[in-house]
């Protein structure tokens, strides 16, 4: 059965239909170039720039405020301008990215592997194991993630010393989000389990007295995996939005490595006395990426889930 | 003059992967207070047929050949405004799930108030008694009290008998009904076919009666159109076409209902499938299924061709000689 | 119906009596409060009468029902930063977000529907379109970007509006300042009211799209199509009446969270609220700031359930049947 239901997923992916598709979608295949590009400027940061924004042994005062190479006073050295430590904003932005897609994957992954579990088992079991997860589901869901997320990271603050909080920031943010957004994995797997369990192959595998766990391994999951991993792509664009932001409130990572959000916090300060750049590109970035990644995802459910609307 | 006249009307869906020709060239008419049962398999573009006469193709289908003619008016390509004074008015349609096609939202009062207000002009007193009246007709009892009720409140037989209250609301000449039993009991069924007998007689309505189901067709139909793959295979008087089918298709059909009293090991079926309509066999569609079949219906689709004098037709090969409908 | 606004009720106390002791638990046993609060040469006498005032000492349910006794009198205990009574804060601060939430809630909900309508009911019109490209653009932009967006065109080019600040505001009877009676109050809101709404905003159109088209396709609009009614009172009689169920509970949710988002466009702002307030809180590990904060949002949600479960009620017959038996 599990050979079957993998063999007609990728029947599924490998379809010309899908092909056609994604071809006849330009905004999808800028995007995924946008998105392929933005990986391997984050990911090969330290190949790509010789600048070490954030080892404060480099750091060049004397190149402070220097905006981008083509406004006056601009240098080519500093593409995109120096912030206020004399660092190259290009660089920054690069490791960056590279804080805030750690962060996004990290965390969705975080989140995917609690919601998919709970989901089956309650869609699975049913009754009151069913009732008492998606219950608490349901009370988690009317929170704001970005607010669940606020207190783990308040109440760390409140039990870890500064110091000790600044090393295990990322962690702290990673298990924050990823506990936060749980529930809407837990939802669509549930209801996919659902559907399966009726199924008769399921009761053959019961009838063989098949143990419960593998049927739900290798035969419930396979099935329901499909829909959930395509949103779990627009959740890392969700994520990647959670992170900035507490990182722009000043609760989430902390500026000796900063994200995304970080520098854009670190910049807007800026703004007002004319230092535009600082801030204008690492918010020009977030925005593309996580609007690339909206894109992908939008176009991989209507694609492979219409209903998924 | 026949209420309906439909000739030789094509119903193609532009696809990326081609044009799917899902009606080719087919032809039939609906005399007043007659029933004209249209059978065929899922899929073979009955319910099409349907939604064509009342201009509700989902795109991209549409017509593109042929005329539609209701009581000799051509409202084959009517533009939508003109198409929606005929729909609900001249035309009564009748969809397959009653417990689906009222809206659970509003009283079964309001939903026949309204459609009788958006076509007639009256005052909001006089379409409420006309309201009641159609109930009363459809056999809902207390129609008085039941016309403040929802659709929740009603079981799946009275709500079909709602529906058809709604599609009669304005005395249409046309009732289109489209597999009105399938979702139903077995006891219920045999209610609403009688109710669509009585107002086809009494009324003089012209009934196009969608079904797959042999049974409803033999209980209620005055002629009957065999539909295979889009083309119509054999029309002609119900007895006739029940007793002594012409078209292979047609007899095999036949031959694969149960009889009781046959004593039969096992059920005589037609092999294979209905092809699909991108794979559609060149010549006559059932070609391949067919044990008779001649070297010309590999390669030309057969015209319809008189079997008899009394009025049936089928487009098969086998009677070359007999007339040809043209 | 009585029953069912008492069972409704009742469920509502449970949930805030759940939430009230998640934050009593979460913030009187996770890390020591009087070492956030005093400073570092303070004598561990004073920290022991300190400790001995808040009653921090007290077994735990003695504090546990306390914490009840007093939440529920308004007494949310006193600010270890500010060390000032919380629900003074609180009652200065939740003006600025209650009138910033209300305006933001009125932009989301008629331009949501407005656009939710256009776009599902003409699909294929260029204006659609670009509505549902613009929106997922504004999905993409973090609030706190567009709020320095709208900040840096009409604050610092334009200098139409101001940065930062409520403007003006007149105080009225009850101890609730107003910003909404004065000129440059207005001009204050509505930078930070847009940047609030936009997200509710493109969330609430889309759910209305996709619900109307699902409507659409359902049996009873082609039914109500095939008996000739007008376009107009199948769109908006039928269709619309029945997408109503869903868009009131995503539309109350969204609303819910535009309480908890206000937090980033109040900081962004420096808007005078309570989210600025529960930032800070968060900082400094003010414990009984945030607690109250927590309980409060919490109290919103059960509020704007209860009045979504009333208005399913108004809509859905099948509903009110249910609930008779």
């Amino acid at each position: 059965m599990k050979d079957v239901s993998i063999s007609k997923w990728w029947a599924g992916v490998s379809d010309h239909d899908v092909t056609y598709s994604f071809l006849h979608s330009p905004v999808t295949i800028v995007a995924t170039v946008a998105t392929i590009l933005m990986f391997a400027a984050a990911f090969g940061a330290s190949f790509l720039t010789i600048y070490t924004p954030f080892d404060p042994g480099s750091l060049e005062l004397r190149e402070a405020f220097m905006p981008p190479a083509w406004e006056q006073g601009g240098n080519s050295e500093h593409l995109l301008g120096t912030d206020g430590q004399g660092r190259d904003i290009l660089a920054a932005i690069m490791y960056g990215t590279q804080v805030s897609l750690v962060v996004g994957i990290l965390s969705v992954l975080l989140s995917v592997s609690i919601g998919i579990p709970l989901g089956i088992i309650a869609g699975y079991y049913g009754g009151w194991v069913d009732t008492a997860i998606m219950r608490f589901a349901d009370i988690q869901l009317t929170i704001p993630p970005i607010l669940i997320a606020l207190m783990i990271d308040g109440i760390t603050r409140t039990t870890l010393s500064s110091e000790v909080h600044e090393i295990v920031a990322i962690p702290v943010l990673i298990i924050s989000i990823g506990v936060a957004s749980w529930p809407q994995y837990a939802r669509i797997t549930r209801s996919g389990a659902m559907v399966e369990r009726r199924k008769d192959y399921i009761a053959a595998a019961k009838l063989i007295q098949t143990p419960t766990a593998a049927i739900m391994v290798r035969h419930v999951l396979p099935n329901v995996i499909g829909p959930t991993l395509i949103v779990a792509t627009i959740g890392v664009a969700v994520a990647i939005i959670i992170e900035a932001t507490l990182s722009f409130l000043g609760v989430g990572i902390p500026s000796t490595t900063p994200s995304l959000g970080t520098l854009i916090r670190i910049g807007n300060s800026f703004l007002f006395s004319g230092e535009w750049w600082i801030t204008f590109f690492p918010a020009f970035t977030l925005v593309i990426l996580v609007l690339s990644v909206n894109l992908i995802g939008d176009w991989l459910r209507d694609t492979f889930n219409p209903k998924l609307r | 003059m026949a209420v309906i006249d439909i000739s030789n009307i094509s119903i193609e869906f532009p696809t990326r992967r081609g044009v799917l020709t899902a009606v080719e060239n087919l032809s039939l008419s609906i005399e007043a207070g007659e029933i004209l049962g249209v059978v065929g398999e899922s899929g073979a573009g009955k319910s099409l047929t349907g939604n064509a006469i009342v201009g509700l193709l989902e795109p991209p289908g549409h017509v593109t050949a042929g005329t539609i003619l209701l009581n000799g008016r051509d409202i084959t390509h009517l533009p939508e405004s003109e198409m929606r004074k005929i729909r609900g008015a001249k035309i009564g349609v009748i969809f397959q799930d009653p417990l689906t096609s009222l809206d659970p939202l509003y009283t079964i009062g309001r939903q026949l108030t309204q459609t009788i207000l958006t076509h007639k002009k009256m005052s909001h007193a006089e379409a409420k008694a006309r309201a009641i009246e159609l109930l009363n007709e459809v056999g809902i009892p207390a129609p008085e009290q039941r016309f403040d009720a929802f659709p929740h409140e009603f079981s799946g037989g009275m709500r079909q008998r709602v529906v058809i209250a709604l599609a009669l609301c304005c005395d249409p000449c046309l009732i289109i009904a489209d597999e009105p039993t399938t979702a139903l009991d077995v006891s219920v069924q045999a209610q609403i076919i009688d109710l669509l007998k009585n107002l086809s007689r009494e009324k003089g309505v012209a009934t196009m009666l969608v079904t797959h189901d042999m049974g409803v067709i033999a209980e209620a139909a005055d002629r009957v159109a065999v539909i295979y793959s889009g083309r119509l295979a054999e029309i002609g008087d119900v007895r006739s076409v029940i007793d002594a089918p012409k078209h292979p298709y047609t007899r095999g059909l036949m031959d694969s209902i149960p009889q009781i009293g046959q004593n039969l090991k096992t059920l005589p079926n037609i092999i294979g499938a209905m092809p699909r309509l991108d794979a559609r066999p060149e010549g006559c569609a059932f070609n391949p299924r067919c044990a008779k079949s001649k070297s010309i219906c590999r390669q030309q689709t057969a015209p319809l061709i008189e079997t008899g004098s009394d009025g049936q037709w089928a487009a098969c090969w086998a009677y070359e000689g007999g007339n040809k409908y043209v | 119906m009585a029953n069912f606004i008492l069972y409704r009720l009742f469920q509502s106390a449970i949930v805030m009596l759940i939430v009230a002791l998640i934050s009593f638990f979460l913030f009187n046993f996770v890390g020591d409060p009087i070492s956030n609060m005093v400073g570092q040469e303070t004598t561990v006498k004073d920290m022991d009468e300190l400790r001995q005032r808040l009653g921090l000492n007290d077994p735990v349910i003695v504090q546990f029902g306390r914490f009840i006794v007093d939440a529920l009198q308004g007494d949310f205990g006193i600010s270890y930063r500010l060390q000032r009574p919380v629900e003074e804060l609180i009652a200065e601060r939740m003006p600025a977000t209650l009138e910033l939430v209300f305006v933001s809630a009125i932009i989301a909900i008629g331009l949501g529907v407005a656009g939710g309508l256009f776009t599902g009911l003409k699909r294929s019109h260029w204006f659609s379109k670009f509505i549902l490209t613009t929106s997922l653009v504004g999905i993409s932009l973090p609030t706190f970007i567009i709020g320095i967006l709208l900040i840096y065109i009409f604050a610092v080019k334009l200098n139409w509006l101001p940065s930062f600040g409520r403007g003006e505001v007149v105080d009225l009877k009850g101890g609730w300042s107003t910003g909404l009676l004065t000129v440059s109050g207005w001009k204050a809101i509505i930078l930070p009211s847009i940047t609030l709404a936009l997200y509710q905003t493109t969330l609430i159109l889309r759910i209305i799209r996709s619900e109307l088209l699902e409507v659409m396709r359902t049996d009873f609009i082609k039914f109500a199509r095939a008996r000739g009614l007008k376009s107009r009172d199948i769109n908006y009689g039928h269709a619309l009446k029945n997408t109503l169920v869903p868009v009131i509970t995503v539309t109350g949710l969204q609303i819910g969270s535009l309480i908890a988002f206000s937090i980033v466009t109040e900081t962004v702002f420096q808007w005078p609220g309570m989210g600025a307030l529960f930032i800070q809180a968060v900082q400094f590990a003010d414990v009984p700031v945030m607690s109250a904060y927590l309980i409060l949002v919490a109290l919103f949600f059960v509020v704007i359930n209860l009045i979504v479960d009333l208005l399913y009620f108004v809509v859905d017959p099948r509903l009110r049947a249910e609930i008779k038996n």
